[in-house]
C-alpha cells in the first residue's frame, strides 16, 4: 500500500544547493564534504560508511513503494523531552524512570512492528542536520511526520525559531510533510498559563511561516505530558494520519458502534496503546483512560495465568482470540475483543438494551474482525508465511 | 450484637517517618502511591475502624512515632495502648541510619507487649524495599530480619519486606489479615470442595474494599503455576484499576467496584465476580466455553446459597451450613 506523503523531492529552488549539478540529482542535494564530516555523520546517523549516501538513497526510493516504512522523526531542542516520550509510548518505561535517562547524543533508531511496520527517529537537541553535511533524503526521505517537542516550561523562542528554519529548509522539497508540535511538560503549568502559553506558540510559528510566505502550513499542534494520558492520545492522532484506509477503518467501526449500541469505540494497537482508529464520535478522555487502562488489566493477568505446561489441558472448544468484559459499579461495561496479532477493539457500553445482547456483540465484532482483517491484509501475514 | 462479630485492636508502630500511615492510607482508604505525599507527621494515636469481611472490624491505632509519643505510650500511657492487642505491627524503615537505637525501642515495645498482651502476633514490616538495589534487596531484608527476631523475646514474629510501590505492600497486608479472619478453616474447606467441583485450578477471595487477598486455594495443575507473587499482583492491578474507573466515573474510589469481570483467553478463563457483601471471588478454569459457564453458573448458586445464609443472621454468610447447597449443583461433565 503506497502511502502518500512518500514523493520524490523536488528541488523548489536552488538557494540551499551548491553548484548547478543539484538539479540533476534527484535524490538530495549534492555536497562537498571531507572525510572527516562524512565519517562524523555516519556516527550520528548511525549508517555503515562506505556506501555512498546518494547510491543507497537512490535504491530505497525504488523499493520505497512496496515495502513502504513511514518514519517519524522526533525532534526539538536538547532536554526538550524527546527520549522520555519515546521510551514512555514505545517500550513502556514509567514515566518517573524517565528522570534518569541519559541524554542522546547519536539518531536512535527503533523500529517499531505492529499493524504496520514504522521507524522512530529519535534525534540528539544539538544535532545541525541541516547543515549541507547531512543527507537530507536520508532524513527526510520515506518521512511520516516530523515531531517537533518543545519544553513549555522553558523558554520556547529559540525551539520556535529552529522548528521554523527546519519547516522552511524541508518543506521545498518535501511539501507533504506533516510537521506535528508537541507543547511538552504540560503537567507542570497552571491550566491558564497552559492555554496562554499553548496560543503563543502557535502565533509565533504561523507568524513567522506566513511571513516568509509559506501560508496555510500543515503544522497540529498537542498539548502533551508523559505523565498522563495526553501523549499517548497525541501519538494516535499522529499515526492516524499515516494509516492509508483510516476512513474506511473509521466506517467500519461506526457501522458496528451504532448497531451495537456503544458508546465509544477505539481501536488500539496492544503494545503501544496508541489507538490508530475510532468512531467518530467527539474523545471522551474518561472512556480513553478506561479502554487503555482495562488493556492494561488485561494484559497484566494474562501474564499471570499463561504459563504452559502439559498438564493443562482445556476442557472443550473456545474462540482461539481472547474476549474480555467488565461491568463497573455503576453499570458501564468495558468490551474487549482482540482483533488480530497486534489489535484489540474496545468499546464503552452504557446502553442498557445492548448490554443484554452480549451473544449478538460478540457476533458482530467477529464479523467487523473479518472486515478489518481484509482492510489490513498485508505484510505481516506474508512475512509470518516467509518465516 | 451477635457474637461472632469481632473487634480486633491493631496497633501500628513504629519510627517517625518509616511510612505507618502512608500505607494505612493505601490499603485502606484508597490513596495511591504517589498521594502519601500529602500525608502530614501523625500526632498521638489515631484510630481508625476498618470493616474487614462484614463480622470482623479491625480496629486501627496508628501510633505517631516521634520519640516524645513514644515515650508516653511506654509510660504513663502504657496499659491504655498495649492491653487488649491482636495484633502489632512494627514497621522498620530501611533506610534508618541508627538501627541499633530503632532496635532499642522495638525492644521496649515488645516488653510492654508481653506485659499486657502476651498473645498478641506481632508482624513486622521493613518498609521502603524500593530504596535498596535490586540485587541486594534479599539478603538486606534478610539480614535486617534475622536482627528483629533477636529481639522479639518469645514472640513468634512474622517479617516481610514492603514498599508501596509494589505489590509487596498486599502481600504483607494480606498474611496480616489472614491472621484475624474467623472461621478461616470453614471458609477454606468450603473454597477447596467447590474449587473441585468446578475444576478450577485456582479460586481466590478477595475482600471487597482493599483487594486483599482473604484466602486462596489451587489445584495440583495450579499449583504448576511459576508465578509466586500472583495474587498480590492481582491486587494491585485491579486496585489500580479501581482508581482509574473512579476516576472517570466521578466517584470515590470507595464506592467505585467491579460488578462482574469475565476474560476468556486461550489458555484460561477467568471470572471475577460478588461473592458475598465484602468479599469477590475470582475463578480460573482452564479454556472451554461450555466449562466456563457451567462454572460461572456455579458460583452464582453458591452465592445465592451465602447471601440466605447471611440474610439467617449469620453474618457474612461464613460459617457455611454444611456443602448442602454444594450436591444441588450442576456437574460440568
Amino acid at each position: 500500500m503506497p502511502f502518500p506523503t512518500i514523493s520524490r523531492p523536488r528541488p523548489i529552488n536552488t538557494r540551499f544547493e551548491h553548484g548547478s549539478d543539484a538539479s540533476v540529482s534527484l535524490s538530495s542535494p549534492v555536497t562537498h564534504k571531507t572525510s572527516a564530516q562524512l565519517s562524523l555523520e555516519h556516527l550520528l546517523q548511525g549508517t555503515t560508511p562506505g556506501v555512498p549516501a546518494q547510491a543507497k538513497s537512490g535504491s530505497v526510493s525504488s523499493t520505497k513503494a512496496r515495502d513502504a516504512k513511514p518514519r517519524l522523526l522526533l525532534m526539538g531542542l536538547r532536554r526538550s523531552g524527546k527520549s522520555s516520550i519515546a521510551s514512555v509510548v514505545f517500550h513502556k518505561m514509567p514515566p518517573n524512570e524517565t528522570l534518569f535517562l541519559e541524554s542522546t547524543t547519536r539518531i536512535q533508531k527503533d523500529s517499531i512492528h505492529s499493524f504496520m511496520d514504522f521507524q522512530v527517529w529519535d534525534f540528539p537537541g544539538q544535532l545541525e542536520y541541516l547543515e549541507p553535511s547531512f543527507d537530507l533524503e536520508d532524513i527526510f526521505g520515506s518521512l511520516g511526520a516530523l515531531v517537533w517537542v518543545i519544553d513549555a516550561q522553558d523558554d520556547y523562542l529559540d525551539s520556535v525559531a529552529r522548528l521554523n528554519r527546519t519547516i522552511l529548509t524541508v518543506q521545498q522539497y518535501y511539501p507533504g510533510i506533516n510537521i506535528e508540535v508537541f507543547i511538552h511538560k504540560v503537567d507542570g503549568l497552571s491550566d491558564e498559563y497552559r492555554t496562554d502559553t499553548f496560543q503563543d506558540i502557535v502565533q509565533r510559528i504561523s507568524d513567522e511561516l506566513s511571513d516568509a510566505g509559506y501560508e496555510n502550513a500543515p503544522v497540529h499542534y498537542y498539548l502533551t505530558s508523559i505523565y498522563d494520558y495526553s501523549v499517548f492520545e497525541a501519538f494516535s492522532k499522529v499515526i492516524q494520519k499515516l494509516i492509508p484506509n483510516l476512513s474506511t477503518l473509521e466506517n467500519l467501526i461506526n457501522t458496528l458502534g451504532n448497531n451495537c449500541g456503544f458508546e465509544k469505540t477505539y481501536l488500539f494497537d496492544v503494545l503501544s496503546k496508541i489507538y490508530i482508529a475510532s468512531d467518530t464520535r467527539p474523545v471522551d478522555m474518561a472512556c480513553y483512560e478506561m479502554c487503555s487502562d482495562y488493556i492494561d488489566v488485561i494484559v497484566d493477568i494474562s501474564e499471570l495465568y499463561s504459563w504452559d505446561h502439559p498438564d493443562r489441558k482445556p476442557k472443550g472448544d473456545q474462540i482461539q482470540e481472547a474476549e474480555s468484559h467488565v461491568v463497573l459499579h455503576d453499570e458501564t461495561m468495558i468490551h474487549l475483543m482482540e482483533m488480530n496479532k497486534y489489535l484489540c477493539l474496545v468499546s464503552v457500553i452504557r446502553n442498557s438494551e445492548s448490554k443484554e445482547k452480549r451473544g449478538l456483540i460478540d457476533m458482530n465484532c467477529r464479523t467487523f474482525q473479518d472486515a478489518l482483517n481484509d482492510v489490513f491484509s498485508r505484510s505481516w501475514e506474508q512475512d509470518e508465511q516467509s518465516t | 450484637m451477635d457474637a461472632r462479630k469481632k473487634k480486633r485492636k491493631v496497633l501500628l508502630m513504629g519510627k517517625s517517618g518509616s511510612g505507618k500511615s502512608s500505607m494505612r492510607s493505601i490499603i485502606f482508604s484508597n490513596y495511591v502511591a504517589k498521594d502519601v505525599r500529602r500525608l502530614g507527621a501523625t500526632i498521638d494515636v489515631e484510630h481508625s475502624h476498618v470493616k474487614f469481611m462484614g463480622n470482623l472490624t479491625l480496629n486501627l491505632w496508628d501510633c505517631g512515632g516521634q520519640d516524645a509519643f513514644m515515650e508516653t505510650y511506654l509510660a504513663s500511657q502504657r496499659g491504655n495502648i498495649f492491653s487488649d492487642v491482636a495484633v502489632l505491627i512494627y514497621v522498620f524503615d530501611i533506610e534508618s541510619r541508627e538501627v541499633e537505637r530503632d532496635l532499642d525501642t522495638y525492644n521496649a515495645i515488645i516488653e510492654a507487649l508481653r506485659e499486657f498482651s502476651p498473645n498478641a502476633y506481632v508482624f513486622c514490616l521493613v518498609h521502603k524495599m524500593d530504596l535498596i538495589q535490586g540485587e541486594h534487596r534479599q539478603r538486606i531484608y534478610e539480614e535486617r530480619s534475622a536482627l528483629i527476631r533477636s529481639r522479639s523475646a518469645h514472640f513468634r514474629v512474622d517479617t516481610f519486606g514492603s514498599s508501596i510501590w509494589d505489590q509487596s505492600l498486599y502481600k504483607a497486608w494480606a498474611g496480616i489479615v489472614h491472621k484475624l479472619i474467623p472461621n478461616l478453616t470453614v471458609i477454606e474447606r468450603f473454597l477447596t470442595a467447590f474449587a473441585k467441583k468446578i475444576d478450577a485450578e485456582e479460586v481466590i477471595l478477595f475482600e471487597r474494599s482493599t483487594f486483599l487477598t482473604v484466602t486462596s486455594v489451587t489445584s495440583e495443575v495450579g499449583d504448576l503455576n511459576p508465578i509466586y507473587d500472583r495474587h498480590e499482583r492481582l491486587s494491585n492491578i485491579m486496585k489500580a484499576f479501581k482508581h482509574c474507573a473512579a476516576r472517570n466515573t466521578l466517584t470515590t474510589p470507595a464506592s467505585a467496584g467491579f460488578v462482574v469481570m469475565h476474560t476468556k483467553t486461550p489458555q484460561f478463563n477467568i471470572f471475577l465476580g460478588r461473592f458475598t457483601d465484602n468479599t469477590y471471588i475470582f475463578l480460573v478454569v482452564p479454556p472451554g466455553e461450555a466449562a466456563y459457564n457451567c462454572a460461572v453458573l456455579n458460583t452464582m448458586l453458591a452465592r445465592e446459597g451465602f447471601s440466605k445464609a447471611a440474610a439467617g443472621g449469620r453474618g457474612d454468610g461464613f460459617p457455611l451450613p454444611p456443602p448442602r447447597h454444594l450436591r444441588t449443583m450442576l456437574r460440568t461433565d
